[in-house]
């Protein structure tokens, strides 16, 4: 298993934080590697092929990137950088091609042929010059290569990455100057790959013999797909001349099949665990306010859309007042804050609605579903109709890649992880906490608890909130997947009931296999069936279950249950 | 009880303000009726489209009204409850008299209001780019038909400089939309030369939140050694969890661009749009474009709803073009009277906000350009590529075979929304 984290884009102004650094090494290498004579063009010569990129056409500001990157000047990293981020600008008084960094609500303006500070601008008086996708792959292309050599290994990485994905013609020498330099072996590894690839269609019989060896034990689709191609014939003539390659490539391909057909599996299990968990998290609070208290909580999803805008306002808070290196920290602070609020609200509804219409499940639907609909109406005042953002933090984006093509995205692992702990810390607390005993002594004997001295209104008021601020930390996690609008809920008490039916009314453990047996079941059913059918078959099996065994997998046992 | 206390009161509240513009009539105004769902999974699009309504409306009475009087906004709540959009419709026609509807924003809201807006013969704006397939003479579309959005996003994929596109995910919610649209794509790439091995097309439910598969999926397709495109139907709240999947397994828009179709600036209000740099959006309108006119109606248009942060996207551009051409058909015909007022809108201009002129056709479809825009880091789109002139809409796909027969057009010897020969052909 490989850690390496594929992560997305980092926040725009730590990017440019960082920037700096990372910009000024491939710069002094950059220098290091070109042409003395690349020191001596002169400056105006560099501004012009600069300002040669504010043209109207790509095709135009293609040929100016090209022009820069054959100049074999130092600052055209720097330029190229700045154009591909999209903080080129266009400084609309002079027409001057400028970088921008934005600072609240003006811009900084750097000259790219000084690298200084020339003044600030607002958003009015400058102009952002437009790069297309096909221009930040040209760019990322050249960069990748003067980053091949550079001192960090994370840079090292990506830039052979990204020279693989789009390589140039002089590629596979840039390649192999890389990889005799490279001392880290997973980078050796994927030059190595790339090489490998590139050798394919090398006019050397050896090589290619070679070339089809190094990748037979790799197990990338892309990888199997360049194999493929070689294996193609077009006019009755196969791309690969040789028969002896040509066998070595279809067992190569057979081989990499094989390996991801396991890989298939593995996939579908780890997609399964990561759905399953999120359906555990929905229906954990269910589990107790309907399956311990019986109320059939319709408002339910509401408790989870709570915590889930929550979460949005810690985010905010934490926007405005506290640095940005700890704002990752707002996730942790919003579990707490969640609970609380959507604890709050389960109080309210359980004290001003249920506890009238205790043992009336229709009436307690009835008025649940009302109380559902009118926090949502309420949460669309207060918020307006429209998705708040909530981002991932750092720490919280990318993905783990397990090689294979298989990966899971860290956002999804966390889940997996906090739901257990959530339900593992539910447990322990109905198990060992006082308050949990009186919790069960309530569920299984109302008036035998009553005379043992216990306030069994009080005691449902209680489990009432716990099961809502639970319901309220899943929306904390459910934020980081799903968009925070006023009908995040809707989309989670469905699944939220049938997972407590299916797992057995009442029991914690039931609810957990249930979540995540459905959760399986639904991810190898989706690539055969697609996720319509898929959604339909598993609720036929529910139904079909349900037939079978009424009570659901863990079915309470004694006179609790006959209550 | 305090809490059952507490929601009523603000139910109450929010009951009274729909109330107030249906009490405040005065005798002698002109009534547009404005049907967009307030509550619901589609509020979200369709608040803002309502507040836009109550903005053209404000500025038309400032400029003194039309024929003379005020204008005023029957405002109606149809809940994102598709029958009962068109108890709405019928409420708004028959009992407050409206001259004119704007509203609908899904198709299926928009084929439950059509019989009974030819059934009333009253006459609807509706602002939002569709699957096209329809023309029906009590309805103007405002918004794009396929042949303004969904063909010049795929040619533009397809050219050199969108990368030139050789594989296709065709992946939409599973509805009305998404099905035709895609199933005109399909004939369209076909026609193109591209091999059925090369289209994928997946359908998801509505709200669709768990993207794992679907993405790694998209994944897998795009590793055959071809340049792969998406081309996203994808409606409503599906599309915020679908983004932050793409985001966080490291699919970049250089490698594997996703182009929408119903991704607007509304949208990305609600995602963190730093990893989606570069996927792309048709529309033929961008809140970005550097217009004097977009300007202008942006600045009034914040002053107006009182905050600076709203964003102005393609449907209330739809409704900008269609209240005014509305008004100028009004004052030409001198009256509000739907056949009359019908009859003036043909060949009726307004300038779009982003440069050239918006012309309505015999089949009630708008001429416009239509510009294709990458997503930036401000949750703004940058115009990366625009048609050259304007495009004429298409009721009727070229694409599919027995639409491409049809013809729609509401003026003589035509007088027909779906016909292969004129109704009133002299012979």
């Amino acid at each position: 298993m490989t850690t390496s984290q594929t992560r997305g884009e980092v926040c725009p102004r730590r990017l440019s934080a960082i920037m700096g650094t990372v910009l000024l090494s491939l710069a002094l290498l950059a220098a290091a590697f070109l042409p003395a004579t690349a020191q001596t063009a002169n400056d105006d010569s560099f501004a012009q092929a600069v300002q040669a990129l504010d043209a109207r056409k790509f095709s135009d500001k293609a040929g100016a990137i090209e022009a820069l990157s054959v100049l074999g000047d130092a600052r055209a990293i720097l330029v190229l950088r700045a154009f591909a981020d999209g903080r080129l600008y266009r400084r609309k008084a002079d027409k001057l091609v400028i970088i921008g960094d934005r600072d609240g609500d003006i811009f900084n303006l750097t000259s790219p042929v000084t690298a200084e500070i020339i003044g600030t601008a607002t958003s009015g008086e400058i102009k952002k010059i437009i790069a297309n996708n096909k221009l930040r792959g040209q760019i990322r292309g050249v960069l990748g290569q003067l980053a091949l050599f550079s001192p960090n290994a994370d840079d090292r990485l990506d830039a052979a990455r990204n020279v693989i994905a789009s390589p140039s013609e002089d590629a596979l020498g840039l390649l192999k100057r890389a990889r005799d330099r490279e001392t880290v072996s997973k980078i050796r590894d994927t030059l190595e790959t790339g090489i490998a690839v590139l050798e394919l269609a090398s006019d050397d019989r050896a090589l290619r013999l070679a070339a089809v060896a190094t990748l037979a034990d790799r197990s990338d689709p892309d990888i199997k797909s360049a194999l493929e191609q070689r294996l193609l014939a077009a006019n009755g003539e196969f791309n690969e001349p040789d028969a002896e390659v040509r066998a070595a490539l279809t067992e190569a391909v057979d081989d990499i099949n094989d390996r991801l057909a396991l890989f298939g599996l593995a996939e579908n299990l780890i997609f399964g665990l990561s759905l399953g968990s999120v359906l555990l998290l929905a229906a954990i609070g269910l589990a107790i306010t309907f399956g311990v208290m019986g109320v059939i909580n319709m408002a339910h999803g509401e408790m989870i859309m709570l915590g889930a805008y929550t979460t949005f306002l810690v985010q905010e808070i934490f926007r405005s007042t506290i640095s940005p290196e700890y704002f990752g920290m707002y996730v942790l602070v919003s579990i707490p804050a969640a609970f609380f609020v959507a604890a709050a609200f389960g109080v309210l509804i359980e004290r001003g609605c249920i506890r009238f219409l205790y043992g009336r499940p229709l009436e307690t639907l009835l008025a649940t579903w009302g109380v559902s609909l009118i926090l949502q109406q309420f949460v669309r005042t207060l918020f307006g109709a429209n998705n708040q953002e909530v981002a991932n933090p750092d720490w919280l984006s990318g993905a783990i890649s397990f090689g294979g093509g298989v990966s899971i995205t860290v956002n999804r692992l966390y889940i997996i992880i906090f739901a257990l702990m959530v339900v593992a810390a539910l447990a322990a607390f109905i198990r060992y906490s006082r308050f949990g005993l009186q919790m069960r002594a309530v569920t299984q004997n109302r008036g035998m608890a009553s005379a043992m001295g216990i306030r069994t209104g009080q005691v449902d008021a209680l489990t009432f909130a716990l099961g809502s601020g639970i319901a309220g930390v899943a929306g904390v996690a459910l934020s980081q997947i799903s968009n925070v609008s006023p009908n995040l809920g809707q989309n989670f008490v469905v699944d939220s009931f049938m997972v407590v039916v299916f797992g057995g009314v009442g029991s914690l453990w039931g609810t957990i296999v249930g979540a995540f047996s459905l959760g399986i079941v639904n991810k190898f059913l989706e690539p055969v069936s697609g996720a319509i059918l898929g959604k339909v078959v598993v609720l036929v099996i529910i139904i079909l279950f349900i037939q079978k065994r009424p009570r659901g997998l863990f079915a309470l046992k004694g006179r609790a249950a006959e209550g | 009880m305090f809490k059952c206390l507490k929601t009523i009161a603000a139910a109450s509240v929010l009951a009274g303000s729909l109330a107030v513009s249906a009490s405040a009539q005065t005798t002698d105004t002109i009534k547009v009726g404005i049907l967009h769902s307030l509550s619901g999974t589609m509020a979200i699009s369709e608040t803002a489209l309502k507040d836009v309504m109550l903005f053209l409306i404000d500025e038309q009475n400032k400029k003194g009204g039309l024929l003379g009087k005020q204008i005023e906004a029957v405002v109606v709540d149809p809940a994102s409850d598709w029958p009962l959009f068109a108890e709405k419709a019928r409420e708004l026609i028959e009992q407050h008299k409206v001259d004119v509807v704007f509203g609908n924003w899904t198709s299926v809201s928009r084929k439950s209001v059509l019989p009974v807006f030819e059934e009333l013969n009253g006459m609807l704006f509706y602002p939002v780019q569709y699957e096209g397939e329809e023309s029906s003479r009590n309805i103007f579309y405002t918004g794009a038909a396929p042949n303004q959005q969904a063909i010049p996003a795929v040619e533009y994929l397809m050219s050199e400089d969108g990368g030139a596109a050789k594989r296709w995910v065709l992946a939409g919610t599973d509805y009305v939309y998404p099905r035709t649209t895609n199933k005109i794509l399909e004939a369209f790439l076909k026609a193109k030369g591209v091999p059925a091995e090369d289209i994928l097309v997946n359908y998801t439910p509505f709200g669709h939140s768990d993207w794992q598969t679907i993405v790694s999926d998209i994944k897998k397709f795009a590793s055959a050694g071809k340049k792969t495109a998406v081309v996203s139907t994808i409606n409503g709240d599906a599309n915020v969890p679908f983004y932050k999947e793409l985001a966080n397994q490291g699919i970049k828009a250089e490698d594997i661009p996703v182009v929408a179709f119903s991704v607007g600036e509304e949208e990305l209000a609600g995602i963190d749009t730093a990893p989606l740099v570069g996927h792309l959006a048709a529309w033929n309108y961008f809140m970005s474009v550097d217009a004097p006119e977009n300007e202008a109606l942006i600045a009034k248009w914040h002053k107006f709803i009182g905050d600076d942060k709203r964003v102005f996207n393609d449907p209330m551009e739809a409704h900008y073009i269609g209240f005014n051409m509305w008004v100028q058909a009004v004052e030409q015909a001198g009256t509000t009277n739907v056949d009359a007022v019908r009859q003036a809108m043909y060949g009726q201009e307004v300038p779009n906000l982003t440069g050239g002129v918006a012309v309505m056709n015999t089949n009630h479809h708008l001429s416009k350009p239509v510009l294709i825009g990458e997503i930036q880091d401000d949750g703004q789109f940058a115009t990366v590529w625009e048609t050259e002139g304007v495009v004429v809409g298409d009721a009727w796909s070229d694409f599919i075979p027995e639409s491409a027969k049809l013809t729609a057009d509401w003026t003589y010897p035509w007088v027909c929304g779906n016909c292969e020969k004129p109704k009133y052909l002299t012979n």
